[in-house]
């Protein structure tokens, strides 16, 4: 490509092939778009890359999956509250941990499912239910609390917490989360 | 020289920002851009000139692509394949990027030869060129190196198996084998330790090799300078000479395009498969080493019994040094390939003893019908584990709490209490300790079953100040639940 020079010198060996001095632009702009193309493929090639790093940021790696507490069916003709242990899968990036937690289901003021975590929200004992009663009673500190988890007495500062639940093809699916103990107002902690 | 030099700094024009001379004035960086791309070249640009710096820039992917998988790697043997299952399943462009590491493997085996080819054909390991021709030779052994012990790695059936036969290979050198294959496997059998062991030598040591073996080749290739064209005496050149800029620059970034559009095109619609996890007891999997192992693999089939000192021993030995020691074998000036029948008679001897060894391999699988039947299973049984979604492991907490269940009925009905009494809330799932309160994991170590009732009857004022609440059981559960605890390691 380059232009080249007149060899007439007696050893061309020494003699390099080079442009003239009028191509000095042409090499500068070659130059210039050489980095620009090296900029562009390195551009592209970081995309996968940054994709890859970000993955853990933008999609959830770790997270507490709903787990099923039992079909709606069960649950139509319900007049008290009913104890279910439920499997909690906690997913940590490429690993996972399954425990177990007491959970009731109950029924609010307007007949609507809910569920109860069984953690007492005074200082996170197991409540049981206490069926002559008709009542919620915390063995630990005596809290009590209605069959729907309104608190009627006790140290506690608010009444049991309710979990979120979620309906999937007629299953009844619950996340189940810890709250903070000992304040008035419900505090997600884990 | 000198002056041509002096001549050659012209050829650029001096950057006139403000920010680039200070840089300059610091680091020089402008005389090392000049030095690199003012490298004369006799004879002029040829486009058989590039797969070195092809080499190079495979080898710059290697490195990003694997410190990138290295985010989610573990290498261990409980772990390796789930994170790399994780990273082909699961993680975005995590396929894509495996792919390239793994196809780039392939990549720099094929363009290394094609690099030793063009050396030797040109007969450019001639003229003083001895060191350089050495350090290449090493390189090369490194590389292999690098394909031989990532392959490990993803710890699947065809990984596993593969590394099972490499190693038992290297086994049967006589008197250093079996030490070799311990040293190697960090034992006498396959296991998480041979996966430490080639993971080092994967990421820390042959790479630390190869940083230093390429600035040597380097250093030794722009000392020696460029070979030039076959028709001239190395040390006298006629031709005309030409700068590496602009002209040899564009054609090596021809091929370097080329890898990337290649290995591009290839990862992206065929992507790098991921077999189920290595199963040491099955004795049924059939072996086969990656394509630029089989020509050896096939070779030592043939050498059983007595003579096999001869065939895995003698001859690559032989080989081997022939070819480390070829420029100081082969002293003489031609370079012309038609002048040298015998160095061009041993490449084509050798290169066809390769590629139909390496044939024969494949011929040989696919004529005997067992062995046809049982890759063929293999093959579907990868494809059916790509099929399936990421499945997470079971992190050991929970898998020890679920042994519980198994082993002891007592055990199983206190862990059952020790959740419904929402223990784990302050002490964690099967007793491994949060914020709120201490593990119970080893208590049994402490304090005996009539301790722990005690406790549990009576707790200490430490214990009621961090909020343990009176345990009130009927004695039957109260039982069970110390026997929980107890089972807690």
């Amino acid at each position: 490509m380059a232009g080249v020079a007149d060899h007439s010198s007696k050893n061309p060996a020494r003699e390099i092939s080079r442009p003239d001095p009028a191509s000095g632009n042409r090499r500068s702009f070659l130059g210039a778009l050489l980095g620009l193309g090296s900029v562009l493929v390195g551009g592209l090639f970081s995309v996968p890359l940054i994709r890859f790093t970000l993955f853990p940021l933008l999609r959830r790696t770790t997270e507490v999956k709903r787990s099923p507490v039992g079909t709606l069916g069960e649950f139509s003709t319900l007049n008290e509250p009913v104890m279910r242990t439920i499997q909690i899968e906690q997913v940590d990036g490429w690993r996972k941990a399954i425990s177990e937690k007491a959970v009731y289901i109950t029924k609010d003021q307007q007949g609507q499912l809910r569920v109860l975590t069984s953690v007492c929200p005074h200082l996170g004992c197991t409540v049981p239910w206490n069926k002559e009663k008709n009542q919620f009673i915390c063995p630990c500190h005596g809290a009590t609390y209605m069959p729907d988890g309104t608190r009627i007495s006790g140290p506690s500062l608010r009444g049991m917490d309710t979990l979120e639940t979620s309906i999937q093809n007629g299953q009844l699916l619950v996340r189940f989360q810890y709250f903070r103990q000992l304040v008035a107002d419900k505090e997600v902690i884990g | 020289m000198d002056s041509t030099q002096k001549d050659q700094s012209n050829l650029l024009p001096p950057p006139q920002t403000g920010v680039w001379n200070w840089l300059n004035r610091r680091t020089g960086l402008d005389d090392l851009l000049r030095t690199a791309l003012d490298e004369p070249i006799p004879g002029g640009a040829r486009f058989a000139y590039v797969f070195g710096s092809g080499l190079l820039f495979i080898f710059l992917s290697q490195i990003i692509t694997g410190v990138f998988l290295a985010l989610y790697y573990v290498p261990s043997a409980d772990h390796a394949h789930t994170t790399v299952a994780y990273i082909t399943k699961a993680v975005t462009a995590g396929s894509f990027l495996r792919s390239l590491h793994a196809y780039g493997a392939s990549a720099m085996v094929i363009v290394l030869l094609l690099h030793l080819s063009q050396t030797y054909i040109y007969g450019a390991y001639k003229g003083r060129r001895e060191i350089l021709w050495l350090s290449g030779c090493v390189l090369f052994a490194l590389v292999l190196g690098m394909a031989f012990t990532g392959y490990l790695l993803p710890w699947d059936q065809r990984a596993y198996f593969a590394t099972a036969v490499g190693t038992n290979a290297a086994g049967e050198i006589p008197v250093i084998g079996e030490t070799a294959k311990r040293m190697m496997r960090g034992g006498t059998d396959m296991g998480t330790l041979t996966i430490s062991r080639f993971f080092v030598a994967h990421v820390f040591l042959i790479p630390a090799c190869i940083f230093a073996l390429v600035a040597s080749h380097l250093l030794l290739f722009r000392k020696a300078g460029a070979a030039g064209p076959v028709s001239e005496h190395p040390s006298d050149l006629k031709q005309k000479t030409e700068l590496f800029y602009p002209r040899q620059v564009l054609m090596d970034l021809a091929l370097t395009a080329l890898l990337i559009i290649g290995l591009g095109v290839l990862c992206f619609f065929a992507p790098m498969q991921l077999g189920p996890p290595a199963n040491p007891a099955d004795a049924q999997y059939i072996p086969r080493p990656e394509w630029y192992y089989l020509p050896i693999f096939q070779w030592l089939k043939y050498w059983r019994g007595a003579a096999s000192v001869v065939g895995v021993l003698v001859i690559p030995t032989v080989l081997v040094a022939a070819v480390i020691a070829l420029p100081f074998l082969d002293r003489g000036i031609e370079r012309r390939p038609w002048k040298r029948p015998v160095a061009m008679g041993a490449y084509a001897f050798v290169l066809c003893a390769l590629v139909g060894l390496g044939l024969r391999s494949q011929y040989l699988d696919k004529h005997d019908p067992d062995v046809a039947k049982q890759l063929v299973k293999q093959e579907t049984e990868e494809q059916e584990y790509m099929r399936k979604p990421f499945e997470p492991e079971l992190s050991p907490g929970s898998l020890a709490a679920a042994n519980v269940a198994l082993a002891n009925p007592l055990a199983a009905k206190g862990k059952t209490i020790f959740e419904a009494q929402s223990c784990n809330a302050c002490h964690g799932d099967a007793g491994v300790g949060t914020a709120a309160a201490p593990a119970l994991v080893g208590i049994a170590a402490r304090f005996s079953s009539d301790q722990l009732a005690q406790l549990f009857a009576h707790a200490t004022a430490k214990m009621t100040a961090g909020g343990m609440p009176r345990i009130d059981l009927p004695p039957d559960d109260l039982k069970a639940l110390i026997a929980y605890v107890e089972s807690l390691k």
